[in-house]
């Protein structure tokens, strides 16, 4: 089992590796080599998790296999830790459906570039890149320690950073993969500090280690400080508030790669380290309070910018955020397995919207919904497994998101958090209303595009369907966002004797079940959204125009995001490049100032003593004789009396 | 190792390749550049041999030579080198090697500059081999005097001021740290609590137990002699100016191994001999390592000028070996020598492609460059990996290097660590923004004619990139070396009971 | 009666009329001349402490001699170069003589 974890993660990186220098210029090779490398990855994870099942039903975190090597090593001296770091493998339920889900989706998305990235001429260097996310994610997820972890946490913020800016002539790719890796970075230096206090308190990056510690810990100061630091890591990765600008800037990066990295995978890596460190963020209730409130409060801050949204991605990318936001709120109130089951299937819906709107943009090359219209006829098989994708993530019965969802409004009611509960409620009805508001848009209607945006509208004469490289994927993800939330229900447990929450969890298995309020409630709300969508952007009954102006500042506040990416360039602006250009001013002017002074002293010292040389012999005569009787006054003090003592 | 005596011939190759080039006409410019390859070669080979034949488990100082000198004076021309050493002697052959590479089309009196060049080689080699103070603080001399030259002759930007800020600013430190040097001289003379013999050597040296006052005294004169050559805020306003006047090869050995003698000198003479000096002053060093690392990072963000980045992106990252060095303690001065490691080959790649780019487009403003990626994806790739190094990003031997002194100094100076991890937000910051404007954007026409770097230009690059990320997937290679010479040191500094204030 | 006193003034006088004498005087020539008068008035106190000492060598004379040799060849020595100096520029000012500055 090792072999094969191992197996799965080095796949990618020789992919890459060969890429890189040997097939750069033959562009079909690449491609084939970084699909076999992620169809390999995907057998070995298959067969991990196969391995994994097999293991006895409800030995939860014990199933599976551990091994790892020394990579680095300092003794302790004295009262001082010293430094171990071991580089491991770390296989049971949790990694081995993650890396299930990782190299999945990622061998999908590497078949459907093929048809996406046809003709660019960066494509070799795009499969290097996606291979070397392979490798790294894949890597992150196998991991069997906080340091491990941190480093291919940061190797995919590389590769997320690397294909943002793919296209790196456009100006806004290359400085949304800055603002990408630079906004990660603030929150790793959080990640980092918290991961190096954890070891020096508890001598041990090893998770299995660490849980057993930490559970003699319970209740410490340093613990708060050590998980409340950890938590950044996520909070950036998972772009949640308030690092989650980058993730809509990252749009600009080519479609696979958003559903892949930011969407699917890379995204969830923040979801799934809470889940691999649940032993640590769980015994300190005040981060997971403020992990479950904050996560509802992205869930709804992003679903309402989701509302005005015009760019079919932003759309797409604002509602990643929200979901993010319910795994966080499922986390947080301690149910680690409906925030993993909620990771699970949005890993595949969202993969297939984000590939459908891929398949969209491919084919009208536009991204403003408002300027698309009737796609629906013209792309069939994107248009269905579309609309398949939007009615899993708006929950409806019983696609993927219904199940995830009602798992997650359940554990939140049943944890006493009612708030979070009813929020929860508001986003299901936000997101049926703004999925299909695109829907509505983009597919629906005639082939001329509204003019809601005031745009120009455009004819997409020219637009067919994707080729099957493209559309294969949409329908294996179409089939899986609609049977997918099966594995969690009760059905599934009745059928098979376990389900998703029995066989990830923490503590104790979690049973499924269908809480029919919830699952009515949720319903309804979903359908009224759909309906109120169908009202306003499908019949046209009542006006956008109207309603955006009726709600005046509000609508302003949304279309501007809240105007948070507006203050965080002032406080680069102003404040970072203000301190640069201070401590530079300091550095010239101060500084340089003080030490040049120094010279300009000596020199002016000098200048002032080179006039007692005035080249006079006879000044010189008096000098010396003068210095010549000082001395022989001196010498004969005692035969002169000593009157000079 | 019986028979395998590297040191002396690390040592003289590049003196005798300096003397040869004497004998060379000035127009045989291919004989000039062999006889200065072959004598980096050497140096390098028997410096991975010496890498590699070090017995680690044994541990201490190996292929360990003894010279007489001055007798009279105890000054014996000792040569040794242990785990704190060896890495810095194989750093430094590796990037006058890569220096080479660089210098290889330079027009005008390649002769002389290989000369002065591998005279300071030599100078960087005795210094890091020697085992005796005063040889030692020669070679420091030595390794510093012919800088003076070729600033001010092969350089650019200001290189007059420049060379002569340099020279006075070390000269300056240098006679700082000789007053400590005759000081020590003295005391050890002095049969009261000295040993009574006139000796400089290091290893005699180090069994003084010195009275506190006095290693308050002469620590705090190291302090300021070697921190200039670190360098260590205030005293660091030579290094941007010189490293930027510099010509290429020379800004990569500046920055690569002259920064480096700094922080070699004060662990092996400061720490080495006063730790209850160090001990004290600890707290000032990590305050002022705080502000090189964090200060100079926000500095560096608002550079207009390529090289003026990369030269206070090197101030910023001695810091990390500032506060590694004033943590005492054995996992934080491994980091501290894994950092000179690192950065020394981190910032010899950065000048590297920083002196390729200014070859090719004769302009290093920042704001004049732009969409370099699409006529140099070599160039940009390599900038990235020296970029990505720069910011510590895991699988670079950077990160590593950082993490260890993080971990090390945390323990010691908790607020101060980590303001000055919150450099490496800063860093990631003004490496990206640098690299997004000089080589990402449209492709810009101006620069259609610029060729990729190719042939002998990649040979620096592959050669330091290679060794960056090798021992970022595997630095057990070399931090296993650097922690045996540092234990030693670190138990020493812990018997005494100390190692930071808290 | 006349005793060391008045041969110690007297050659104190002559000092410090040749010193002021060498300080002051723009021209070489009286320059020198004051030179002269200091190693006169040595002299004289050298031969003043050998009438009146109690040596039983007359050391002192033998060094008047020797410092009367001396000066011959050192004022042979300075008129070469005031002789020299007047015909590079026609005077023996000491004042322009000042080419010892950088």
């Amino acid at each position: 089992m090792v072999e094969s974890a191992i197996g799965l993660v080095l796949a990618p990186l020789a992919s890459f590796i060969l890429i890189s220098f040997v097939t750069r210029r033959a562009a079909i090779l690449s491609a084939v080599i970084s699909i076999a490398a992620a169809g390999i990855s995907f057998a070995l994870s298959l067969s991990l998790l196969v391995g994994v099942l097999s293991a006895p039903a409800g030995a939860g975190l014990a199933a599976g296999a551990h091994a790892s090597i020394q990579w680095l090593s300092i003794p302790s001296i004295g009262r001082f830790r010293g430094l171990e770091i071991a580089m491991g493998v770390l296989v049971d339920p949790l990694s081995a459906t993650m890396s299930v889900i990782v190299s999945l989706v990622a061998f999908l998305v590497t078949i459907y570039s093929l048809g996406y990235m046809k003709g660019d001429p960066g494509f070799s260097r795009y499969f290097s890149y996606l291979s070397l996310f392979a490798f790294s994610m894949l890597g992150l997820v196998i991991a069997d320690n906080y340091f491990q972890t941190f480093v291919f946490w940061e190797l995919v913020g590389l590769c997320s950073y690397l294909l943002i800016g793919f296209w790196y002539a456009k100006p806004s790719a290359s400085d949304a993969a800055r603002k990408a890796f630079v906004t990660n970075r603030w929150a790793d230096f959080a990640f980092m500090v918290g991961v190096i206090l954890l070891f020096i308190f508890f001598g041990t990056f090893d998770f299995g280690q660490l849980s057993s510690a930490i559970a003699g810990a319970r209740g410490s100061a340093m613990l708060a400080l050590v998980a409340a630091l950890v938590f950044v890591g996520p909070l950036g990765k998972s772009a949640q508030f308030p690092f989650h600008v980058w993730l809509p800037d990252a749009m600009e990066g080519p479609t696979p790669v958003s559903a892949l990295i930011h969407a699917a995978t890379m995204v969830a890596a923040g979801v799934y380290l809470i889940a691999r460190g649940f032993a640590l963020f769980q015994s300190v209730p005040g981060v997971m309070e403020t992990m479950a409130y904050l996560g509802g409060f992205t869930a709804l801050f992003a679903a309402s910018i989701a509302l005005v949204q015009k760019d079919i991605k932003r759309i797409l990318a604002y509602s990643t955020l929200s979901q993010l936001g319910y795994m966080f709120m499922a986390l947080g109130v301690g149910s680690m397995s409906a925030g993993m089951f909620h990771l699970t299937t949005h890993a595949f819906f969202k993969a297939l919207l984000f590939l459908g709107a891929g398949s969209v943009i491919h084919a009208t090359e536009e991204q403003d919904i408002f300027k698309m219209g009737g796609l629906g006829k013209k792309m069939k098989i994107t248009a269905w497994t579309f609309v398949i994708g939007a009615l899993a993530l708006s929950g409806i019965f019983p696609l993927a998101g219904f199940w995830s969802k009602d798992e997650i409004l359940f554990a939140s009611l049943s944890s006493g958090h009612i708030g979070l509960y009813v929020l929860g409620i508001a986003v299901a009805f936000m997101t049926a209303f703004y999925m299909f508001r695109l829907i509505f848009t983009a597919f629906g209607g005639t082939a001329f595009g509204g003019t809601a945006s005031g745009g120009e509208p455009t004819e997409h004469a020219h637009v067919h369907e994707s080729g099957p490289a493209m559309t294969i994927p949409l329908i294996v993800l179409a089939v899986l966002s609609v049977f997918a939330g099966l594995i969690g229900s009760p059905w599934f447990q009745s059928a098979f004797g376990f389900s998703f929450g029995s066989f990830i969890f923490f503590g104790r298995p979690e049973a499924s079940h269908l809480d029919m309020t919830t699952a009515s409630i949720s319903t309804v709300v979903a359908l009224s959204g759909i309906f109120l969508a169908w009202l306003v952007y499908g019949k046209k009954l009542l006006k956008a125009e109207r309603i955006a102006a009726a709600l005046g500042p509000l609508y302003r506040l949304l279309d501007h995001k809240f105007y948070i990416d507006e203050i965080y360039a002032w406080v680069f602006a102003k404040i970072m490049l203000g301190l640069g250009i201070v401590f530079d001013w300091i550095d010239h002017y101060i500084v340089d100032g003080l030490f040049d002074g120094l010279g300009g002293a000596t020199r002016a010292l000098g200048r002032k003593l080179r006039l007692t040389q005035s080249g006079r012999l006879q000044g010189y005569a008096l000098v010396i004789f003068a210095a010549v009787a000082i001395a022989v006054v001196f010498i004969s003090t005692d035969l002169l009396g000593g009157f000079l003592k | 190792m019986i028979g395998f005596h590297p040191l002396p011939a690390i040592l003289l190759s590049p003196f005798v390749g300096a003397v040869l080039l004497l004998f060379v006409p000035e127009g045989r410019r291919n004989l000039i550049r062999a006889i200065a390859l072959a004598a980096a070669t050497v140096s390098l080979v028997l410096a991975v041999a010496a890498m590699i034949f070090y017995d680690r488990a044994a541990g201490g100082m190996q292929f360990v030579e003894h010279y007489s000198w001055i007798p009279s004076l105890g000054v014996h021309l000792d040569l040794g080198v242990d785990g704190l050493s060896l890495p810095l002697v194989l750093l430094t052959a590796i990037i006058i090697f890569a220096g080479v590479f660089v210098t290889w089309r330079l027009e005008s009196r390649s002769k002389e500059f290989f000369i002065y060049a591998l005279a300071l080689v030599g100078g960087v080699f005795g210094v890091f081999m020697s085992m005796d103070l005063l040889v030692l603080f020669m070679f420091i001399e030595i390794a510093v005097i012919p800088k003076y030259v070729l600033i001010s002759v092969w350089g650019s930007t200001r290189k007059e001021y420049a060379a002569m800020k340099y020279t006075m600013y070390l000269l300056s430190g240098s006679a700082v740290a000789l007053v400590a040097i005759v000081a020590i001289f003295a005391y050890a003379h002095d049969p009261a609590h000295g040993l009574g013999i006139w000796t400089f050597d290091l290893a005699a040296l180090s069994t003084i137990h010195f009275d506190p006052a006095f290693q308050k005294f002469a620590f705090f004169l190291m302090l300021l002699g070697f921190g200039v050559l670190i360098p260590i805020f205030p005293l660091h306003r030579w290094t941007p100016d010189g490293h930027s006047a510099a010509p290429t090869a020379i800004s990569m050995l500046l920055a690569g191994v002259i920064m480096k003698l700094g922080g070699y000198a004060l662990i092996r003479v400061g720490i080495g001999l006063f730790p209850e000096g160090a001990h004290f002053w600890a707290p000032l060093i990590a305050v002022l390592a705080a502000v090189n690392a964090v200060y100079i990072a926000f500095v560096a963000m608002v550079q207009k000028d390529l090289k003026f980045v990369v030269a206070n992106s090197s101030i910023s990252h001695m810091g990390f070996v500032l506060i590694g060095i004033a943590s005492l303690n054995a996992t934080s001065m491994d980091g501290a020598v894994a950092q000179m490691f690192a950065h020394g080959i981190m910032a010899a790649l950065f000048f590297a492609i920083v002196g390729l780019v200014y070859d090719k487009a004769h302009t290093r403003v920042i704001a004049d460059l732009g969409g370099l990626a699409h006529q140099m994806p070599r160039v940009s790739a390599a900038f990235l990996i020296a970029g990505l190094a720069s910011l510590g990003l895991p699988g670079m031997f950077n990160f590593v290097a950082e993490f260890t002194v993080f971990t090390g100094a945390i323990q010691v100076f908790p607020v101060l660590a980590v303001v000055a991890i919150f450099s490496v937000v800063v860093t990631a910051i003004y490496v990206l923004w640098v690299f997004q404007r000089v080589f990402f954007g449209p492709r810009n026409p101006k620069w259609d004619h610029l060729k990729d770097a190719r042939g002998v230009e990649m040979v620096p690059i592959v050669v330091l990139a290679a060794v960056l990320i090798g021992f970022g997937l595997y630095p057990r290679a070399i931090m296993d070396t650097i922690t045996g010479g540092i234990l030693p040191l670190a138990q020493h500094v812990a018997s005494l009971g100390i190692g930071g204030p808290f | 009666m006349i005793g060391l006193d008045h041969y110690l003034v007297l050659a104190a006088a002559l000092f410090c009329i040749g010193f002021v004498g060498a300080v002051v005087k723009r021209n070489a020539i009286a320059v020198l001349m004051g030179v002269e008068l200091m190693l006169n008035a040595v002299n004289l106190n050298l031969v003043a402490f050998d009438r009146f000492g109690v040596h039983v060598v007359p050391l002192g004379q033998s060094f008047a001699v020797f410092i009367i040799a001396v000066a011959a060849a050192e004022v042979a020595v300075a008129l070469a170069i005031i002789l020299t100096l007047y015909r590079r520029r026609s005077n023996t000012r000491v004042d322009d003589l000042d080419m010892l500055k950088w």
